[in-house]
């Protein structure tokens, strides 16, 4: 059994068996859903169906029924691709990374983290797949065998890499977290009371029984998937950055695309798990897994990465002044002070200035400051990647072509609708799914446990004593 | 000589650690053990051979790399080599760097699938598939060990089932 130090905090909270952890988990399942359940669900399916009507209506049209124009031909549909796909980024960091550096906290909060992931990159998907303007065709994105004298597609761009890099990332996320739900599905299925309950989790328990040897297999699954997530994650965020990077386009063509932009989707992820978690505890009664040290650990991540942006803004502008180069220079100046200077200000508040306040260890552990700054943290993330694309683009070489971009009532229709289909899923997910890994948090209760910790704790005050 | 089967339940990990090292070191072949949750060194203890599901990921993994080569040699260099930006495709080791994004990808998607599948078929784990824990319980807060014994040796390893701290036995 391994042993873990009295000085760090518990990280179940109260005295757990195996069944109250067992029992608390499936409550939402077997329970009725609350009032709270149903009013959250109704408002994000009307902007699910927003979105759908204003995506079919593209779909109908053309992307002409876009605010995207000659010069500013990627606006919306690109920064809200990035957006949704770095929220993802969170979620393979909590399963995968923390999962090979062994931190246990992860355990609470990995499973919800990894079903955000999943349902951000299909939001993100969304958007690619509409921008390229005639999606029925967009299996030629594909290299297919095909009647053009097999015209292949050209794996030299870096958006065909993001083809690549982004469907690996989704199917590997998704099996990463269909194997981990294995288990705790069968515990579902074993205890259920209703026939068709029990088929069902029967049938997605892929029938699980808990053997020592498929444990065994399971952990090895687990260490080798995270192993193999780690690099993947640091992989699809720098390729999404080589979209911009490799681009002859002042503002765009630098080197510190890939980091910055992998340390910016860390950073607005943990705001979304933040945003999500807070909720969940709270509806669902989960403080004593979710506990304010888990939240205290999330902020401490977005006080790192949100520095590491700061630190990537800055340097940004020193090197497009130390360049020399004059349109790199005024890449940037026109974004401090152009007409899009707003978006700038608020990207430089919500990124760089606001997550410093986590320093102080009673806004951090505070959870109201916690739901704002996340909601802060995701809107700041949001203008940055409107702040990459759009002012850059509506000033390029050839002052004849400048031009303004606002977003069309379709642009927003459709941005509504992939945050409604965000929030439809999560909620279905928290409904009929187990929100926590109920079977590996088990397995700590006996070292980071509340109970234990101060059994052991007393036990080694008596043998002073004697 | 008849065989016989014990299904042992014990309430915590601790009791079942002890018992079943005990009773592997006293050569009575244990089965298997089924668990809640992942208890750790419990498959080096009843002897689990450790698992060469990693290596298969490794073949898998290097198969994806081999395939996404192939595949950009083909269709880039060999079947219709274009001149992309002033870039030309003479040859596999001038466009490489260009392809590395895509073949680090299909290693990853090649070896985790890959894995995943082996994974599955071999626990034989399937949609459908009749749940294999003998006592529902097991997936909640109960431990079970599964022993297979010859008919006379039965009360002798009982007795040191009882002693370890099983809380019910159960014969099949």
């Amino acid at each position: 059994m391994q042993h873990e130090s009295e000085i760090r905090e518990p990280l179940i909270l109260g005295k757990k068996s195996y069944h109250e952890i067992t029992e608390d988990i499936v409550r939402p399942i077997e329970g009725k859903a609350s009032k709270y359940w149903y009013m959250l669900l109704t408002i994000s399916i009307i902007c699910f169906m927003w979105g759908i009507g204003c995506l079919a209506y593209t779909i109908g049209t053309g992307i002409g029924a876009w605010g995207s124009n000659n010069g500013v031909d990627w606006a919306f549909d690109i920064t809200n691709f990035v957006w949704w796909i770095g929220i993802g980024h969170a979620g393979t960091l909590i399963s995968a990374v923390l999962l090979l550096f062994r931190q246990k906290w992860r355990m609470a909060i990995n499973r919800a983290a990894e079903a955000m992931t999943i349902f951000a990159v299909m939001c993100a998907a969304i958007f690619v797949l509409l921008h390229t303007g005639r999606p029925w065709l967009d299996y030629w994105l594909f290299p297919l065998p095909n009647q053009f004298g097999s015209l292949w597609v050209n794996f030299n761009s870096p958006l065909m890499w993001d083809v690549f890099a982004v469907s690996t990332y989704f199917s590997v996320s998704l099996v990463f977290w269909y194997t981990g739900l294995v288990p705790d599905f069968a515990m579902i299925r074993d205890r259920a009371a209703k026939p068709l309950a029990k088929k069902i989790y029967g049938i997605m328990s892929f029938g699980w029984g808990g053997s020592a040897r498929h444990w065994h297999r399971f952990e090895e699954v687990s260490l080798v998937l995270a192993g193999l997530s780690t690099p993947l994650v640091f992989s699809v965020h720098s390729i999404v950055s080589t979209d911009f990077a490799t681009a002859v386009v002042p503002g765009w063509h630098t080197t510190i695309f890939p980091p910055y932009f992998v340390a910016g989707a860390v950073f607005s992820g943990f705001a979304m798990v933040l945003t999500l978690l807070i909720i969940v505890r709270k509806i669902y009664s989960l403080e004593n897994y979710i506990t304010i040290k888990h939240i205290e650990y999330m902020n401490i991540v977005i006080i790192v990465t949100g520095s590491i942006v700061g630190v990537a803004y800055l340097t940004e502008l020193f090197i497009s002044w130390y360049s020399g180069v004059e349109y790199e220079q005024y890449a940037f100046l026109n974004r401090a002070t152009g007409p899009y200077w707003w978006a700038y200000a608020a990207m430089m508040t919500c990124n760089v200035v606001s997550p410093q306040l986590f320093w102080f260890k009673k806004l951090r552990t505070n959870l109201t400051f916690t739901f704002i700054m996340s909601i802060i943290v995701n809107i700041g993330m949001w203008f940055e990647r409107f702040v990459i694309i759009v002012p850059t683009l509506c000033r390029t070489f050839l002052p004849s072509t400048w031009n303004m971009y606002s977003p069309s009532f379709i642009d927003w229709g459709i941005y509504t609708g992939t945050i409604g289909m965000f929030f439809t899923f999560f909620l279905l997910f928290t409904r009929y799914f187990p929100v926590i890994a109920q079977a590996e948090l088990k397995s700590i209760v006996k070292s980071s446990g509340q109970e234990h910790k101060e059994k052991h704790a007393h036990g080694h005050a008596h043998a002073a004593h004697h | 000589m008849s065989k016989a089967v014990i299904h042992a339940i014990f309430d915590d990990e601790e009791p079942l650690m002890a018992s079943a090292k005990s009773l592997h070191a006293q050569g009575v072949h244990i089965k298997d053990v089924f668990t809640p949750f992942p208890v750790h060194g419990l498959d080096a203890a009843i002897g689990v051979p450790r698992t060469r599901i990693a290596i298969t990921a490794f073949i898998y993994g290097l198969t994806g790399a081999s395939l996404a080569t192939l595949m950009m040699w083909y269709m880039m260099i060999s079947d219709w080599p274009t001149d992309i930006g002033g870039k030309p495709s003479f040859a596999y080791y001038m466009n490489m760097p260009a392809f590395i994004p895509i073949t680090f990808e299909s290693t990853v998607l090649c070896a985790a699938h890959g894995m995943v599948i082996t994974y599955y078929l071999r626990c034989w784990m399937l949609p459908g598939v009749k749940a294999k824990n003998p006592d529902p319980r097991t997936t909640d807060d109960k431990f079970l060990m599964v022993i297979e014994t010859k008919e006379e040796n039965k009360g002798n390893i009982e007795s040191m089932l009882k002693n370890g701290g099983a809380t019910e036995i159960h014969h099949k």
